[in-house]
């Protein structure tokens, strides 16, 4: 009885991030909207677009190969297992221990790495400036997230997020100043990682600044639809993500029972909120910043959470 | 004699013959199927023996064969590290032979490379068997010779001959490090036998001369950066078949007599051996990798390549000195295994890349990627395990390399328990190293896949080609499944490496065939594990729902146009993003400190017709710091010395009589 109910919890996180995702993207557009003064479109606009870039046929290009048309799929599939593994509104769940912190980052590196050689299949210059710049940014990004992962892993003693979020949540955290240089080395990471701005503009189609955009160019209908879906899915992932790590309050067992659970729910709900008005917030204040600006905006991500597990070591010494 | 090690050493010297008898009928039509076939035969039976002997567990056999020096007999021994690396190069003798039947056809020149081939894989187990410093080092250089020889094959290229200098030169200083090394090891009671070595144990200093001349003579062997300025010249001059063992296998051989007399022989290490070996292991995976993005030659790509991987088993072989030295035993064991792990992983993974680089080779006649491109509609199968060996080396779940690298990472989480500062400070800096090379790897072999077999093709050649023999294929083929099978069931080989780890190091991981659903737990399950099985099963069940569900209720419309060119139809396949287009946003990043690089416009003045040029400029450091003061210095010794050529008579009694002199008042005034 037990395992079953652990699976349908299991089986509800999968479900929740899969529909949850476009409505955080809805609501991040909305609030950008609202900053600028602008009506913005409907909250369940990403939703419509979805079903709509679904009922659209494909137009492929002459020269596309089968990597071109399977590659939406994987792309999806890893976003989503990945997503999926990173608790939500519950620790511990019962395919938890299927893959730690470094497993989820690896497996948006099989989405990337699919991604970019989707960009190059067609061979338009579009496709391969994408796909180089896009593995330039993930080259200093991976090593900036091992590393916060690493002082992470320090601090819990784990890489496994369940443990962590639950060490977190433990008074014996305290306040600590490298937990705020990882921090802010995550929210950098993210930023890079899911293309916002000052990065990677994700509402451009101005071919010298785009990134992300260039390299799904040549993708349409169904294609398109399970790519978009997969880019809304990093971006719940990465605010999950923080959510669990950072602010751990309100997340219990998968096993604690239905009213813990509902409470997780709740509690994951506000902090999306949270993150998501930060996020439009920011976006909506700063400029896009030139592509080789890229790498010294990851070089101090990269810097500070190397500086956070030294200051870890210094302060566990004292 | 035990009889494991009878046969085991049967099997060189059935090798042997093959290589007598290619030698002699390597001119008939069918001497190519007949090597390969029994070269494919003995490798198999070796394989199966060295497999059993490591699965069985049964010990340590040796055995002294009344060879080399008089009334002492050439000693050899197996035990669980040399029973693995035998299963590394029998393995990829084997598959490594099925390949030659077929790649082995397009030879022009199979007298070149027949007898050899055998010798080549005879060297190799020998090595690995052998127990004393004599027949260690004679198999060495049997080896380094018979491999010399096949990068020569083609000799008639200017390119291969410089490469085989560039080879023998750096092969004959890494076996006088190797050399220094067994005679410091011997002590003044000059035992050579490797069972005396082990139980005499070296004052420090000694030690750690071991280990530097250890560091450079396996290590110029496995291409340890800076001494790999051979090993992307030379690997890819030779077949491609053979590109593929010298890679995969013959830089696993070096580590293999790393392993043994740094871990074996030597007895407890100094932590700071530990720091040594991590930093020249970080260092090699940035640079190797840095390199590999450069280059537009597959062959060479892949070789640079082969420089990163050694440097991520470098690291962790480092990381298990230092826990070893600070009597973690268990952390020691996760390294190690780790360490041996991606040994095996990056066997499979760069043979199966040599052999699809060998057969793009084959069918269009180009290793330059700047002419290739669109393979994948010309070469299905060739393409398809391409991209599974790319995503096995660029670590990504759920295929091998992942799984070793997470073993590594895991064992670099452990470093906190280390008491030494330096280690603490330089193992997260060094996991940061291994972390930048393995994104890089992904960037590098992205290109290395895009542009050689996507997008539209950049000759003629690729358009002609057509999709390579059978034997080819089926050798490429095993090696990937091997590469997911690896990957996803990485416990099992975790469990069969505990016989290697136990005694080097004093423990085992801990059995992982026994955990739930085949997951592998390192050190607890709260703390960190992985789930390769699972996680393909899940991409695969994910992928096909979402096929299902688009299949089931959106649209199948499909149509096939043009692709956008902003307007301007038809562009040029020259148009493409290249090789080196590809790598300029990582040239810009990097370039600065790894290669000085510095770009130039040449810019037209206004109203001249000829086009702009841009010109990069990128030096490779590594070559011009260490090797041209000392091949400057060689050059201003011998331009020097030349002159006693041509001296006369009474100059040469005159020298005669001062060294007479010398050597007199040496001897009246020594004390």
């Amino acid at each position: 009885m037990a395992v079953i109910f652990e699976l349908a919890v299991q089986g509800a996180q999968m479900l929740v991030v899969l529909l949850l995702s476009p409505l955080l993207i809805g609501f991040v557009r909305k609030v950008k909207a609202r900053l600028v003064r602008r009506q913005g479109p409907s909250l369940i606009q990403p939703y419509r677009d979805l079903v709509r870039l679904m009922r659209k046929e494909v137009v492929l290009a002459d020269n596309a190969s089968w990597l071109f048309r399977v590659t939406p799929y994987l792309i999806f599939a890893a976003t989503w297992v990945a997503a999926a593994l990173v608790p939500t509104f519950a620790t511990g769940l019962e395919f938890s221990w299927t893959a730690d912190l470094i497993v989820i980052v690896a497996l948006l590196g099989s989405a990337r790495f699919f991604q970019a050689l989707a960009g190059m299949d067609v061979g338009t210059s579009f496709g391969g400036l994408g796909a180089s710049r896009e593995v330039m940014i993930a080259s200093l990004a991976e090593p900036a997230m091992l590393l916060i992962v690493f002082s992470l892993a320090l601090l819990a003693g784990a890489t496994q997020l369940s443990t962590v979020a639950a060490f977190m949540g433990s008074p014996e955290v305290g306040l600590r100043v490298s937990l705020g240089m990882s921090l802010i080395a995550l929210v950098m990471v993210a930023i890079a990682e899911n293309a916002r701005i000052p990065v990677d503009n994700p509402a451009t189609h101005l071919e010298l600044t785009m990134v992300h955009e260039a390299m799904i160019l040549e993708y349409s209908g169904r294609h398109l639809a399970m790519i978009e879906l997969a880019t809304f899915l990093k971006l719940l992932l990465y605010m999950s993500l923080i959510a669990c790590v950072f602010l751990p309050w309100g997340l219990d067992g998968a096993s604690a029972g239905p009213k813990a659970l509902a409470v997780g729910a709740a509690a994951y709900l506000c902090k999306l909120a949270v993150l998501a008005i930060l996020l439009a917030v920011f976006e909506t204040a700063v400029a896009k910043m030139r592509v080789f600006r890229v790498p010294d905006f990851l070089g101090a991500a990269l810097m500070l959470a190397l500086l956070g597990t030294l200051l870890l070591f210094v302060s566990r010494s004292l | 004699m035990n009889s494991t090690v009878a046969l085991l050493l049967c099997g060189p010297a059935a090798l042997l013959a093959t290589a007598i008898l290619a030698a002699a009928a390597s001119r008939l039509a069918a001497a190519t199927r007949l090597v390969y076939g029994a070269t494919l035969a003995i490798s198999a039976v070796l394989l199966a023996t060295a497999a059993s002997h490591l699965a069985g567990n049964p010990g340590e056999a040796s055995a002294t064969l009344p060879l080399g020096l008089p009334w002492t007999g050439a000693r050899f021994r197996l035990d669980g590290l040399s029973a693995f690396f035998l299963v590394v190069v029998n393995l990829g003798g084997t598959i490594t032979s099925l390949y030659g039947l077929g790649y082995g056809q397009h030879e022009s020149q199979p007298h070149r490379v027949l007898p050899f081939y055998p010798a080549f894989l005879a060297g190799m187990n020998l090595v690995v068997l052998a127990n004393d410093a004599f027949s260690f080092l004679l198999s060495w250089e049997f080896m380094s010779l018979a491999s010399w020889a096949l990068v020569m094959a083609h000799h008639r290229d200017e390119a291969s001959r410089r490469a085989g200098y560039i080879y023998l030169v750096m092969a004959s200083f890494g076996t006088m490090a190797l050399l220094l090394a067994f005679g410091l090891l011997a002590g003044p009671a000059g035992t050579y036998a490797f069972d005396a070595m082990r139980t005499a144990h070296p004052d420090r200093f000694a030690a750690g001369a071991v280990l530097v001349l250890m560091l450079l003579g396996a290590g110029s062997k496995a291409g340890l950066v800076p001494l790999h300025a051979w090993l992307p010249l030379a690997h890819p001059a030779a077949p491609s078949h053979v590109s593929a063992l010298m890679s995969g296998i013959m830089t696993k051989v070096a580590i293999y007599g790393f392993i043994r007399v740094v871990f074996d022989l030597l007895g407890e290490p100094a932590w700071w051996s530990g720091v040594a070996v991590l930093l020249i292991g970080g260092v090699t995976a940035v640079l190797g990798i840095l390199h590999a993005l450069m280059e537009k030659d597959l062959k060479r790509l892949l070789a640079y390549s082969t420089i990163e991987n050694i440097g991520v088993i470098f690291a962790s072989l480092g990381l298990a000195l230092a826990f070893k030295a600070n009597g973690m035993a268990s952390a020691a064991a996760l390294a190690f295994t780790a360490a041996l792990f991606h040994v095996l992983n990056h066997s499979f993974f760069k043979s199966l890349l040599f052999f699809g680089a060998g057969a793009v080779l084959s069918a269009t006649g180009e290793r330059d990627m700047e002419k290739l491109g669109g393979l994948i509609h010309r070469l299905p199968v060739t393409s398809f395990v391409f991209l599974i060996g790319c995503v096995s080396i660029s670590a990504l779940p759920p295929f091998n390399g992942f799984a070793s690298e997470w073993l590594v990472f895991q064992a670099i989480l452990r470093s906190p328990e280390l008491p030494q500062w330096g280690l603490k400070v330089i193992v997260p800096a060094v996991g940061g190293m291994l972390a930048l090379s393995a994104a890089l790897a992904a960037a590098c072999f992205v290109k290395a896949f895009g542009i050689t077999f996507l997008g539209r093709a950049r000759s003629a050649a690729v358009e002609r080609a057509r999709e390579v023999d059978r034997w080819s294929l089926a050798a490429m083929v095993v090696l990937a499944a091997f590469c997911l099978l690896a990957g996803i069931l990485p416990g099992f080989v975790i469990d069969s490496l505990s016989t290697v780890t136990l005694p080097l190091v004093g423990e085992r991981m801990p059995v992982q065939m026994a955990q739930p659903w085949l997951s592998i737990v390192p050190i607890a399950e709260s703390r960190s594990s992985y789930n390769g099985l699972l996680v393909f099963v899940f991409i695969t069940i994910s992928a096909s729902l979402a096929a299902f569900f688009i299949h089931r209720f959106a649209s199948h419309a499909l149509r096939r146009g043009i692709a956008w060119g902003c307007g301007f139809p038809d562009a040029v396949p020259a148009a493409q993003y290249s090789a080196v287009s590809f790598a300029q946003p990582i040239r810009r990043v990097f370039g600065g400190f790894a290669f000085r690089s510095r770009e130039t416009v040449d810019m037209p003045a206004p109203g001249a017709l000829e086009p702009a040029r841009v010109k990069v400029e990128m030096h490779d450091v590594a070559w011009e710091i260490f090797y041209q003061p000392i091949t400057g210095a060689i050059d201003f010794a011998t331009e020097r010395l030349n002159h006693l050529q041509f001296l006369t008579i009474r100059r040469y009694l005159t020298l005669v009589f001062l060294y007479l002199v010398i050597l007199l008042l040496v001897l009246a005034l020594w004390p």
